[in-house]
């Protein structure tokens, strides 16, 4: 990631510390030290600075980048929403961790769930390689449409692991990135007041503007994904189908442990169990059109949550998952499953177990906590 | 670049000496919708005008915000921004910072003074930590603090500045308490004690100090510190009609003292010899009259011990510096 952030033209990086985000910061100090990072590195003394500095540094223009996890993510929360009521194109790289407390330095995703609603576009990777192609795509989707992009990968999962990543050329990544496009600035003639106080008579105005922005993104957010492909050959789209098109149970994911899940699914073909995966790449939007036709054809539908809407019914994937089938009047068996909250371990043997319990006839909804085997 | 390395450029000529050298250009339009005698109001128009040239203003939340942002207007004709209450200096920090990047990158040809306006709740309470990663960091922006002593925009409660024995709604005066219990924060010298290479108090009373001492910051290649008396009228229960009155005096009875401190060294910038009398500044404002009352005599004379040893020990650190 420090990598994509080192080729993308960007003009500020301003970041704190956070286990497991540092590594990202670590590296991207490293390249400003050897003259490899061309911008500006701001170590500031919160996390609630960085995205103050973040937003300071696009309101003139630049193109600017931070990354953090859980308690940080939770810190810069107000924060996040002057980013995205200001409409300014910030990359943030979110190294999903648990919350304290109990304090949990592990992968779940409490930290970007309970910034779900910041107004910010959430992308989800599933490996480095991902993680590494989608900051790069963030930079021109968020100046685009004019929203931030968050791009969630699971803490230590993805951020400390050892994988071949397939780097493009600085040179292609430079010129797919380009620079960012004009926008109002601090630095414009004649001169301009931005964060204004807004009454009850004109707030909401904004407020909608801001969903009609995140509704029209699916259209640009293709265009940069496809432009990607073209120099990458790599492409994620708002959803990742596996095995999904003839299943009668599909397991519906956000994150790495889709792999797990896949592995699963295919192993249980030879059960005679016909199990399929669906991944996320899109959070908000929410790509429910996507999401219904890979599922339409399964009986059975397993929502996998790594963070707990307290509460609630249906926790927070799963709440939309079955909010896209209500609107396409669809009724199926849907689970509702928590799981690998503060990185609890899930192997594809436990997926097999959720696919064989969705398979066998149950209530229309379920909800609970997932352990494998008992809670101990 | 780091905190207390630059060079100073202004100097002597930094002076500010008469009205017709004062750029006369308004850098805040009129018709905003500050209360009559508003204090902060007048420290933002006379910093404005100190300096040729038009910066990027930065301004916390609060009662300059307040009254100059309201959507679909606004009254600032130079560049502004305002993101949040505690955060100014960050947001100011990635503003300059961009700016550099930029700069080098060849797509402007030079940054902009930038300059932010918060309060005293917005500096001495919820801002002070991004003050001093700012200041460690040494940005070059002139951070003004302009003190109107508790949180007035939210209804006049009390602050870290808000002076011992002042009358505010969360700090009230009672059969127990007289008033706020506790001294007010030396800023300057937390911000100083950062190696900045200039923090100052000013009043709006004294323009000329003032002013001088906006060209002395800007000219600094770093963080600089402008901290600012600005009474409010509201909160401190007086007149509209007084409000440079009540600054004046502060001044005069060594209330507020104005100094600098530039590269470490104290300077009292108005050497005040025959200070009036305190109660000349108290007896003007509701916010003190409780004092001069007789139950209350023991804060009164604990207040006036105060202001001596502030002034005492201003008066040791400037002439530490003579001595040298």
């Amino acid at each position: 990631m420090a990598h994509a952030v080192r080729q993308s033209n960007v003009d500020l990086v301003a970041a704190y510390p956070i286990t497991p985000q540092t590594v990202i910061v670590e590296r991207i100090a490293e390249f400003a030290a050897n003259g490899e990072f061309k911008g500006e590195f701001v170590p500031v003394e919160s996390e609630h600075s960085a995205m103050s500095a973040c937003i300071g540094g696009a309101l003139t223009g630049a193109r600017v980048f931070t990354a953090t996890a859980s308690q940080g993510l939770a810190l810069m929360h107000e924060m996040l929403y002057a980013a995205s009521g200001l409409r300014l194109p910030i990359v943030m790289a979110v190294a999903n961790r648990a919350l304290n407390s109990p304090l949990n330095i592990h992968g779940d995703h409490s930290d970007i769930m309970g910034s779900r609603d910041s107004g910010w576009i959430l992308l989800f990777a599933e490996n480095v390689e991902e993680a590494y192609d989608r900051v790069i795509q963030a930079f021109r989707i968020a100046e685009a449409v004019n929203l931030p992009v968050a791009v969630n990968l699971d803490g230590f999962t993805l951020t400390h692991s050892a994988e071949v990543v397939r780097m493009l050329p600085d040179d292609a990544v430079e010129s797919f990135v380009g620079r960012p496009p004009r926008r109002p600035t601090l630095l414009d003639d004649p001169p301009k007041s931005f964060g204004l106080m807004s009454l009850p008579d004109t707030y909401q105005f904004f407020k909608e503007d801001q969903q009609r922005a995140m509704e029209g993104a699916p259209p640009a957010i293709r265009a940069v994904e496809e432009a990607y492909r073209k120099i990458s050959g790599r492409e994620y789209g708002p959803v990742k189908r596996f095995l999904s098109d003839d299943a009668d149970i599909v397991m519906v994911m956000l994150g790495s442990y889709a792999g797990t899940a896949r592995v699963a699914a295919a192993q249980l073909r030879s059960e005679g169990i016909r199990a399929g995966v669906v991944s996320l790449g899109w959070y908000r939007p929410f790509p429910a059109d996507e999401l219904l036709r890979a599922v339409e054809g399964a009986g059975s539908i397993v929502v996998m949550d790594r963070s707990v809407s307290y509460g609630a019914s249906a926790h927070p994937l799963a709440s939309d998952v079955m909010t896209a089938l209500y609107k396409a009047g669809l009724r199926k068996r849907v689970l509702s499953v928590v799981y690998g909250l503060g990185g609890r371990w899930f192997a594809e043997e436990d997926a097999k177990r959720l696919f064989r319990h969705a398979a066998e006839p149950g209530p229309d909804f379920e909800s609970f906590f997932y352990y494998g085997g008992d809670r101990s | 670049m780091s905190a207390g390395s630059a060079e100073p450029k202004g100097g002597e000529r930094a002076q500010v000496r008469s009205l017709l050298e004062i750029d006369r250009r308004e850098r805040l339009a009129p018709g905003h919708r500050a209360c009559a005698g508003c204090g902060p109001m007048i420290a933002v128009r006379q910093i404005l005008q100190a300096y040729p040239e038009d910066p990027i203003v930065v301004n916390a939340t609060g009662c300059v915000e307040v009254v100059t942002s309201v959507y679909p207007e606004t009254s600032w004709l130079v560049p502004w921004v305002h993101v949040a209450f505690e955060n100014s200096a960050a947001v100011a920090s990635g503003v300059e910072a961009a700016m550099r990047a930029l700069r080098r990158r060849g797509e402007i040809e030079r940054e902009r003074p930038v300059v932010v306006f918060a309060g005293d709740g917005g500096t001495f309470d919820i801002g002070i930590q991004a003050l001093s990663g700012a200041l460690e960091r040494g940005h070059r922006m002139l951070y003004v603090c302009y003190d109107n002593e508790a949180y007035m925009n939210t209804g006049i409660q009390r602050s870290s500045a808000t002076p011992y024995g002042a009358w505010t709604t969360t700090s009230p005066y009672g059969s127990v308490w007289p008033g706020k219990r506790e001294a007010k924060k030396d800023i300057v010298a937390i911000v100083a004690a950062h190696g900045v290479p200039y923090a100052a108090t000013a009043s709006i009373s004294h323009w000329k100090d003032l002013m001088t001492k906006v060209r002395k910051a800007l000219s600094y290649d770093g963080p600089t510190f402008l901290h600012v008396y600005a009474p409010c009228n509201r909160g401190w229960r007086f007149d509209p009609s007084l409000t440079v009155e009540v600054a004046k005096r502060a001044v005069e009875t060594r209330f507020f003292p104005l100094y600098e401190v530039e590269n470490g060294r104290y300077r009292i910038t108005l050497p005040v010899t025959k200070p009036r009398p305190l109660e000349d500044f108290l007896s003007i404002q509701g916010r003190f009259r409780h004092l001069l009352l007789p139950q209350y005599r023991e804060a009164l004379e604990e207040l006036k011990r105060m202001v001596d040893e502030r002034w005492e020990r201003l008066t040791r650190l400037a002439s530490a510096r003579r001595a040298e």
